[in-house]
């Protein structure tokens, strides 16, 4: 069984990120960059499948992207991947011309499971998982928080806004990993040496039959300002107090 | 410009962030000087599409297969119904069910789309629209270039739409050709903590703990019961749903749920800026935090360093005598 992993390289979030003064981009020079923290995450339940069920089980991560995505698929590598593929691509990127160069590689690779983050950290957008079985015709387990692989089939928990749903679908499919389904590990020293070994293939956006055909365009990007004046209140009454008679939050 | 909004509901009711999306989609046509129409969709729909026919006419689709909400029926009906009436601009709100469906049904479509808009403009015809990226570090204005444009709105952004007290519209019960409904996942259920509360995106106020909250009970007796004495929302960081404490759907976050509620007390979190994500623009924001240090007094318009073990006690039994004063 072929597990495919797309991996986006995004700034570390945890930093603090702004907007440049003209509003032309993100400040993110400074920033660290990590494998996107749920794509890590589906990265981690694809290895522990293959740790299950043996060698039978191939992880191949891929990531579309310019030049310093070597780092992140290296890292990959290190945490377990089998293999890694680098769609080497210059232009900005959206979730729909990523969905379709993800499409081109699936049908490249023939995996039976993509196993990817739901939502980029970056853009928020939420879209490249359910835009990609669509366009391949599988279907779409979201927001995954339990997997459980039944030969053929894969059963689905998620995450929803009113509780844990189950899903149970036949693969091939798309399933996208929300938070609660593993804690990522760490590569040992090994692991990273070992992984320099691991192949990892480049191949050019242009070979793959996908012309980058943009649909969003960022016009400017703007920080959010959140500061407000915290005023310290010294006892629960004083709390009350201001509650009452300054926001008259409460009764 | 055709306007066209996916409603979300509980099978009697439309959830009341679908009221917010269907103010978006007025303000377009408003502007473009078109028309807007819900979308019902689901099983013994009825009472639902006769709620929002008291706002704007509705298209109705009702099967079994439609039951449970299932990213491959739904997406087709919705991308079959917005091909064959024209739609320029289909929307919903943000949630899961509108994050899970909408983009497949964008896909489907060919169709270019926006996630969680907070604010729009329409130029030359195309939709401009200020979505939060980077956890909410960051509001990037898109230009959605290509047809249909697709969008899911943050409830919180826009006010509910108001019902027409006059007349309701029509409602159009539409039949679909059974291929468009088959899904090869199967719905297998859903396990729901039973609420006694309100859901956090719409409560006037929501109490959320963090990861002070040491077990179930103690988040029950402390933010469970001031949430109950403010007559509100429980909610949490992601370090309880992590722990097993609460349930994912309390979580507010960038990976949670986003809230902008009259007012948020949010006891023992550090503030965490993906939890800032999904509080940070309500109205007025209390700390309770051991750590005066703590990042959550950023963005606080009251703090008050302490324990929650003994402040939210004292709290509830300040306000519980209060309530009793003002009412006796
Ligand atoms: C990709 C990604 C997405 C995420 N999405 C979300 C999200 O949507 N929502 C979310 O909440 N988190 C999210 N997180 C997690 C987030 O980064 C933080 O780990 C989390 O918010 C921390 O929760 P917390 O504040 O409860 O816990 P902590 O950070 O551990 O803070 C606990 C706080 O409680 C205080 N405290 C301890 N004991 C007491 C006491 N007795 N009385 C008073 N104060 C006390 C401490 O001083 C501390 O400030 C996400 C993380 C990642 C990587
Ligand atoms: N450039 C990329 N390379 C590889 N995977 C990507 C890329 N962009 C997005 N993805 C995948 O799509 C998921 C959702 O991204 P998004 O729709 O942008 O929120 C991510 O978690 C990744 O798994």
């Amino acid at each position: 069984m072929k597990i495919l992993v797309p991996t986006k390289r995004v700034p570390d979030t945890d930093q603090k990120i702004v907007a440049t003064a003209d509003g032309t981009r993100v400040a993110v020079d400074h920033i660290p960059y990590v494998i996107n923290p749920f794509d890590a995450i589906a990265l981690e339940e694809a290895v522990r499948i293959g740790e299950r069920l043996g060698e039978s089980v191939e992880v191949v991560a891929v990531g579309i992207g310019g030049e310093g995505y070597e780092q992140q698929l290296r890292t990959a590598l290190a945490t377990g991947a089998h293999r890694a593929v680098h769609v080497v691509c210059g232009q900005t990127l959206d979730p729909w011309n990523v969905a379709r160069l993800l499409r081109a590689i699936v049908e490249w690779e023939r995996p039976q499971l993509v196993l990817m983050g739901k939502q980029a950290v970056d853009d928020d957008a939420s879209q490249t998982g359910q835009f990609l079985a669509a366009l391949l015709d599988w279907p779409q387990a979201t927001f995954a928080s339990r997997l459980e692989l039944q030969g053929e089939r894969i059963r689905v928990e998620r995450e929803t806004d009113h509780g844990i749903e189950t899903l149970n679908l036949p693969l091939p499919a798309v399933v996208t990993t929300d938070l609660r389904l593993n804690e990522p590990r760490y590569a040992s020293l090994a692991a990273i040496m070992k992984a320099k070994k691991k192949p990892l293939d480049l191949i050019d956006a242009e070979k793959l039959g996908v012309t980058i055909d943009p649909r969003i365009e960022v016009l400017r990007y703007r920080s959010a300002e959140t500061q407000r004046r915290c005023e310290r209140v010294r006892s629960v009454d004083e709390l009350i107090e201001r509650l009452r008679n300054q926001v008259g939050a409460i009764v | 410009m055709r306007n066209l909004v996916v409603a979300e509901h509980d099978g009697t009711h439309l959830r009341s962030a679908s009221l917010s999306c269907l103010t978006f989609a007025k303000m377009v046509a408003s502007v473009t000087n078109s028309d807007v129409a819900w979308l019902v969709l689901g099983h013994g729909v009825e009472d639902v599409a006769a709620e929002a026919a008291n706002y704007v006419p509705v298209i109705a689709v009702d099967s079994p297969a439609l039951a449970h909400p299932l990213a491959e029926p739904f997406s087709q009906v919705i991308a079959y119904v917005a091909r064959a009436r024209r739609i320029d601009v289909l929307s919903a709100a943000t949630s899961t069910f509108a994050k899970d469906i909408l983009p497949r049904a964008a896909a489907l479509l060919g169709g270019t789309m926006a996630s969680d808009v907070v604010r729009h403009e329409l130029v030359d015809g195309q939709l401009q629209c200020d979505c939060p990226q980077y956890a909410g570090a960051v509001t990037a204005t898109l230009r959605l270039t290509g047809s249909p444009q697709i969008a899911t709105v943050r409830a919180s952004a826009y006010p509910a739409a108001q019902a027409m007290d006059s007349q309701a519209h029509a409602v159009e019960q539409l039949q679909v050709v059974p291929a468009m409904l088959t899904a090869r996942a199967q719905y297998e259920g859903l396990k729901s903590k039973q609420k006694s509360r309100p859901d956090v995106t719409e409560a006037r106020v929501v109490v959320s703990g963090g990861r002070a909250l040491k077990n179930s009970q103690d988040f029950e007796r402390l933010v469970g019961q001031l949430a109950d004495v403010l007559g509100g929302a429980a909610g949490c960081s992601r370090a309880l749903v992590d722990a097993g404490i609460t349930p994912n759907e309390l979580q507010v976050g960038q990976t949670g749920k986003i809230v902008a509620p009259e007012l948020y007390v949010a006891l023992g979190i550090s503030g965490a800026v993906q939890h800032l994500a999904g509080m940070k623009n309500s109205r007025t924001i209390v700390a309770v935090n051991s750590d005066p240090e703590a990042p959550i007094f950023e963005v606080a318009d009251y703090g008050l360093v302490g324990d929650v073990y003994t402040v939210v006690p004292e709290l509830i039994e300040k306000l519980q005598y209060h309530a009793a004063c003002a009412t006796g």
